[in-house]
């Protein structure tokens, strides 16, 4: 166990964890604010990755790329909107439904392949994990974290302007929502869109990061969005209230999440059980709440039956 | 201002939990008019206000607001007219928004969402105003999430936000049913004020007999889906408590049954 490697394993456990952390606040905007579990996620990440692979080849711009990634994301969360809301699907479903057309989707649009390479060497990419522990312009880690700040700018101007307030009023109380004339429907629709835009978005970045889009790319993406969501607001949830800082807490959640997962294979964990220790992770900070409920409870009876007494 | 026309509904048809919560329900409120409404379990009482709101559309009859038909009309088109009350202190309110986000929302009933900004200066300061009118301290709360108001302060609060934009209608739906005595007494008053300072047309379900005859212009019962008895000011100003349950038992051929009915 020599202290080096994990040292050099830092720099790429931190720019995956920025592209991730992206990812997460993709989950953020449906999971938190929206109080809808998007399974849509796993699916529309690899579309992205697969639109930004495909695009590259065909000799678009890299950055012009993520735009299309974007909105090609929008799409794929439109129709679980359409699934939930036209059609009366809870959900959860709906995104499973989607999740599963998009991996036949996926495959169509890498023409039949399970991935496609775009080598750095070949092509003009924005960011390449070849150069992580570059000190040189070539280095991803500056470029993802301009990204990460704009879209977080973005996302706090958005949700506090009139339509992003209402938004969030679906989300904390669809009753109280219609009551003021919110169409509610029609919010988590635009809600479901935003956020695969923005996790679409992070394919595309994790595919110019990586060199390659693969269809399984997305494989527990939501775990790793929700365990982000949820690290951050474990570890800064006191310090953070402000909602561009809620953002900020998710995305570092994402890079503590990949730093703890860097550890944990230094020590000497096989790669083929991370995902177990994910959903262990996940399972178990998801339980906290719930728990912590309960001890209160119990202690506030306990001092009940004393003052009986 | 309001004009319901016959209505009629029935929940699960067909199916071994087929409930006739609306029978032929008939009701015209003119400009100005505070009606209250008692009945007994299941008359009909909720759900000819939910009607009313859009929660549902019904299966016969219409529905007019100041002269628009909104039978067909969704929930949320038909909020610009509406201002709301629920028996829960926990629906009117978004929880995890602030008392200042929540009246911005209340604000904007009625209006297209844009992108500018949520709430303006300008607004803080009517809402601060009006706040103060509550008296209840909330002016200087005003970034507090709801979620930590106690249920009195939150039906003081929805009410506020209910008339923020004057409606055609106010609907109250046994709105301090939840509260304790002091605070519903509380929150009928400031009710009552708001009613009289916006000269407001409303429809308030209450399982207070006594509140259904010391409020408002007029008294409607139901029973099992329909009106049964309606009765205008001047009679209102002479029936005691006991009159009104005779009347009751006399029009419906059946006690009033209501588990939860206050007759003091």
């Amino acid at each position: 166990m020599e202290i080096m490697k994990l040292f050099n394993a830092m720099p790429g456990a931190v720019s995956q964890g920025i592209i991730w952390g992206i990812m997460a606040i993709g989950v953020y905007v449906t999971y938190r604010i929206l109080d809808l579990a998007d399974l849509t996620v796993d699916g529309s990440i690899a579309t992205g990755g697969a639109v930004a692979a495909m695009l590259i080849v065909a000799g678009w711009d890299p950055a012009l790329v993520l735009v299309i990634a974007f909105l090609v994301g929008m799409l794929a969360g439109l129709i679980t909107g359409v699934l939930h809301t036209n059609m009366g699907i809870p959900a959860i479903l709906a995104g499973i439904l989607t999740q599963l057309a998009l991996y036949s989707i996926n495959l169509r649009i890498m023409n039949n392949k399970a991935n496609t390479s775009i080598s750095v060497n070949k092509y003009d990419l924005l960011i390449s994990s070849r150069y992580v522990r570059n000190f040189t312009l070539d280095n991803p880690i500056p470029l993802l974290l301009i990204i990460t700040v704009v879209l977080i700018i973005m996302l706090y101007w958005f949700f506090g302007t009139e339509y992003g307030c209402s938004l969030r009023a679906t989300g904390s109380n669809a009753n109280m929502a219609r009551a003021q004339g919110i169409n509610t429907n029609l919010g988590k629709v635009f809600g479901l869109m935003l956020s695969n835009g923005i996790v679409a978005l992070s394919g595309a970045l994790l595919t110019q990061y990586q060199g390659f889009a693969d269809v399984s790319m997305g494989r527990g993406a939501i775990v790793i969005g929700l365990a982000a969501v949820i690290i951050g607001e474990v570890v800064f949830g006191k310090l953070f209230r402000n909602f561009a800082m809620k953002l900020v807490a998710v995305s570092l959640g994402a890079v503590i999440y990949y730093m703890v997962i860097q550890v944990v294979l230094w020590l000497g964990l096989n790669t083929n059980d991370l995902k177990m220790l994910t959903a262990l992770v996940v399972a178990l900070f998801l339980a906290i709440p719930h728990w912590k409920a309960k001890l209160a409870t119990s202690q506030t009876m306990k001092k009940g039956e004393q003052a009986d007494a | 201002m309001l004009k319901i026309n016959h209505i009629a509904k029935t929940f699960n048809p067909g199916t071994i939990t087929e409930k006739k919560a609306l029978t032929d329900c008939h009701l015209h409120l003119e400009s100005g008019d505070f009606v209250t409404v008692i009945g007994g379990n299941g008359a009909g009482k909720s759900t000819m206000l939910n009607a009313v709101a859009g929660t549902f559309l019904v299966d016969k009859g219409s529905i007019a607001i100041d002269g628009v038909d909104v039978t067909r009309l969704p929930e949320h088109k038909r909020a610009k007219y509406l201002g709301r009350v629920f028996q829960d202190p926990m629906t009117g309110t978004a929880a995890t928004m602030t008392i200042e986000e929540n009246l911005a929302l209340a604000y904007r009933r009625g209006q297209p969402r844009t992108l500018r900004w949520g709430i303006t200066s300008k607004e803080r300061e009517l809402y601060r105003e009006q706040l103060k009118t509550l008296e209840l301290g909330l002016e200087d709360r005003m970034s507090a999430r709801v979620g930590l108001l106690s249920g009195g302060q939150r039906q003081a609060l929805t009410l506020l936000m209910a008339t923020l934009q004057k409606p055609k209608l106010l609907l109250l739906d046994e709105h301090t049913a939840a509260l304790d005595p002091k605070t519903a007494a509380k929150v009928l008053q400031l009710t009552r004020k708001l009613v009289a300072e916006n000269n407001l047309t409303a429809l308030m379900i209450t399982h207070n007999m006594k509140d259904a005859l010391q409020y408002g212009n007029r008294t409607i019962m139901m029973h099992e889906g329909k009106i049964i008895l309606d009765i205008d000011r001047e009679a209102k100003a002479r029936l005691k408590v006991e009159d009104l349950l005779q009347m009751f038992e006399k029009a419906s051929g059946a006690g009033l049954n209501n588990d939860r009915m206050l007759l003091g």
